[in-house]
């Protein structure tokens, strides 16, 4: 595998001077992303830390066009431009939503059910730091449970909310996770839907951190950890292919998998959890990966 | 060569949108709106017109799409009323912001609670501030010809333009009209140029990124000066309309018998017919009034309204409106209008016809008098709600 390195392009969209915080697990998924991707590729970007990132007017920290648009409204407006450049004959352009977590699970849930259900020829890309971070760390539909954030400060109650899962009730062609400690595997994933025609859609673990409270040297080691406890599992979807992909595919036995303590306690923002906590956290994870294991069964059965 | 047939209103918007040739047309069902939609689908499926149709799940995700596609250079349509125009509120400040030219058909209609379907133009008034051009319709003729007009207003100004006509009064209501043929309307709307700041590849741009104080203000400054420009705009783009149409409006005013007036009404839409048949009765009467329809709301025509009220004895604003607080939309910037010209003339409003109130012939016929024997009595301002339940009728002022 380490030679899949050198077939990334050198090529930068992401310019310097960007206003990213040193660290950012967004910014380095979205490197990754435009690389494979390449010039022509519109960026559709709602309210989130990447309308900030992408800097001032009159400059612009991505080499390629960016359509800022109003928080609720990234993936209609992306649908637009789909069907537009199909029918003003502008050839190979990828569109692509990229929109935060809060921008996605909760105010933007909607248009973006809407386009996938129509199937538009786009690629939307959550990218998930577990809380609304560019206002300043308040709780959002993705945010895990126990987890700090200025909205919950005693710890968030609620369980996270699945959205790749709620994407698959959609019948789109293409649905994968990401994250930005896998680098081969984001390229390879968006290389592939980038061949695919219709609704393509992708949900990336996106460490932040000041949003989650650990040094800015550890983003790459927490993003892999994540992975490696099971707390973030790498998975694509392909025409109702399910598979698991980097090392989430020898993860389905449990003991396998890290305890989750050793992904908590990295971060600040799990600080104050108690023994039951991490036990209900465990469980969640846990129980996330019977589902994993059923839907390969199920898709198992389906192949034959 | 052009052809006469009947439409409704509904029916001659789409018509004029299918002539216009737009590439991608977005839109949610809303009640009055509906045949608008259904009749540009039914063009799209059956090939008439080449266009993508995107069914979307809100209004806000209507305004969001053809924003998007004009973003990217596409020619674009929506169309909506009342609870849907709220919805998309935000995307249509954005669609402003991002000097898309985008046209909407506002098929008007009272904003709930309590429900109505029926029309009056608050609706349409929630844009007046947004930088959005606003222009309305009295008949069905007229929503062809605004609606075709408004592709190249919104063109030529990289502003959108939203045509309002009347909930069912025009929108259901079947009318003889003439249609433009095709050749016709190809030659007063040329293909669409892509350029200026479309999103392109050559120069990757950052449309509508985060702005400081530094440079926020000119963004608006350049809306507000491209609106006033538009007075120009507009009027020209009528003359060359006309000459095409063979049918003239009078610009940004439709002035019905106002030259000799003693007496001028103020309206817009669907209910000046009604106001100018009760000029024309008072006429007979030797009453002298007058009807002055306002066809285009933003930018305002201050300056015609203004030159209108000069030598009159009273001037009367109807607003099938209110700014709750204050008076009609319409009467507060006539108001400003007058001060700003240095009109000194008296001033009766008047309100009404509110969620699909029946609005006839008599109520002008009352408004008309009403302003007279308070012009003769030398009265200086008055505010009245019209067709109001006896109960209801206070002293409030």
């Amino acid at each position: 595998m380490s030679g899949i390195f050198k077939t990334f392009p050198y090529q930068e969209y992401i310019l310097k001077g960007n206003a990213a915080c040193p660290g950012c697990g967004a910014t380095l998924i979205l490197r990754y992303v435009l690389k494979a991707l390449g010039h022509r590729t519109i960026l559709v970007i709602p309210a989130c830390c990447t309308s900030v990132i992408a800097g001032p007017h009159p400059k612009t920290a991505f080499d390629v066009p960016v359509l800022h648009i109003a928080f609720a409204a990234s993936a209609a407006a992306a649908s637009g431009i789909a069907e537009a450049v199909e029918q003003i004959g502008m050839r190979d352009v990828n569109v692509v939503v990229w929109a935060g977590d809060g921008g996605t699970v909760d105010i933007g849930l909607q248009a973006l059910s809407g386009a996938a259900e129509r199937n538009h020829n786009m690629i939307y890309i959550c990218y998930d730091n577990e809380a609304y971070m560019n206002t300043g760390i308040q709780r959002s539909g993705a945010t895990p449970y126990g987890a700090w954030t200025t909205t919950t400060p005693t710890g968030n109650k609620n369980v996270k909310k699945d959205l790749p899962m709620i994407m698959r009730a959609h019948n789109i062609p293409y649905i994968a996770t990401l994250n930005p400690a896998f680098p081969n595997d984001i390229y390879s994933k968006v290389k592939k839907a980038k061949e695919i025609r219709g609704f393509k859609y992708f949900h990336a673990l996106s460490p932040c951190p000041p949003g989650w409270r650990y040094d800015s040297s550890l983003t790459v080691e927490i993003a892999r950890i994540a992975v490696l406890t099971g707390m973030w599992i790498l998975y694509e979807q392909e025409y109702g292919d399910f598979r698991l992909t980097g090392p989430s595919r020898n993860l389905l036995e449990k003991r396998k998998r890290k305890p989750v303590v050793e992904y908590l306690k990295l971060q600040g923002r799990f600080r104050h959890l108690n023994d039951e906590d991490i036990d209900r956290i465990q469980r969640l994870v846990d129980d996330k990966w019977e589902e994993i294991k059923e839907l390969l069964e199920s898709n198992k059965i389906n192949k034959k | 060569m052009s052809k006469k047939t009947i439409l409704s209103g509904n029916h001659a918007a789409a018509y004029a949108v299918k002539l216009s040739r737009p590439d991608v047309i977005s839109a949610y069902p809303i009640t009055p709106q509906t045949p608008v939609i259904e009749k540009l689908s039914e063009f799209v499926e059956n090939g008439e017109l080449n266009a993508r149709f995107i069914r979307v799940e809100s209004e806000h995700s209507a305004m969001s799409a053809v924003l998007g596609a004009a973003s990217v250079g596409a020619r674009v349509y929506t169309a909506t009323s009342s609870q849907g125009l709220l919805y998309m509120y935000e995307v249509c400040w954005w669609a402003a912001g991002a000097r898309l030219p985008i046209v909407m058909g506002i098929i008007t209609r009272a904003i709930a609670p309590p429900w109505s379907i029926w029309t009056d133009h608050n609706d349409i008034l929630t844009l007046r501030d947004s930088g959005w051009i606003i222009m309305f319709a009295q008949d069905v003729q007229e929503v062809f010809d605004l609606t075709v007009q408004a592709f190249k207003i919104a063109e030529e100004t990289s502003l959108p333009v939203a045509v309002g006509w009347d909930a069912f009064v025009v929108s259901h209501t079947v009318e003889p009209l003439e249609i433009l043929s095709q050749e016709h309307v190809d030659r007063f709307l040329p293909k669409k140029k892509i350029g200026g700041h479309m999103l392109n590849f050559d120069d990757p741009f950052s449309l509508g990124n985060l702005t400081y104080p530094d440079d926020y203000m000119e963004f608006r400054y350049d809306i507000w000066k491209t609106q006033r420009e538009a007075l120009d705009i507009i009027s020209n783009i009528y003359e060359e309309y006309s000459e095409i149409s063979g049918r003239a409006y009078g610009g940004l005013l439709e002035d019905n018998m106002c030259d000799d007036a003693d007496i001028i009404l103020f309206m817009m839409g669907a209910a000046s017919g009604d106001a100018i048949e009760a000029a024309r009765l008072l006429r007979e009467k030797g009453l002298k009034v007058g009807v002055c329809r306002l066809r285009v709301i933003r930018p305002f025509p201050a300056e015609e309204i203004a030159k209108k009220s000069e030598r009159v004895k009273m001037i009367g604003v109807f607003d099938r409106d209110v700014s709750m607080g204050y008076s009609g939309v319409l009467a507060t910037d006539i108001k400003s209008a007058l001060k700003e010209y240095g009109v000194d003339v008296p001033v009766a409003e008047y309100i009404g016809g509110l969620g699909g109130r029946d609005l006839r012939v008599k109520d002008f016929l009352e408004i008309f008098e009403d302003m007279d024997k308070m012009a003769r009595k030398g009265v200086k301002f008055s505010r009245k709600w019209i067709g109001l339940k006896e109960k209801y009728i206070g002293g409030v002022p």
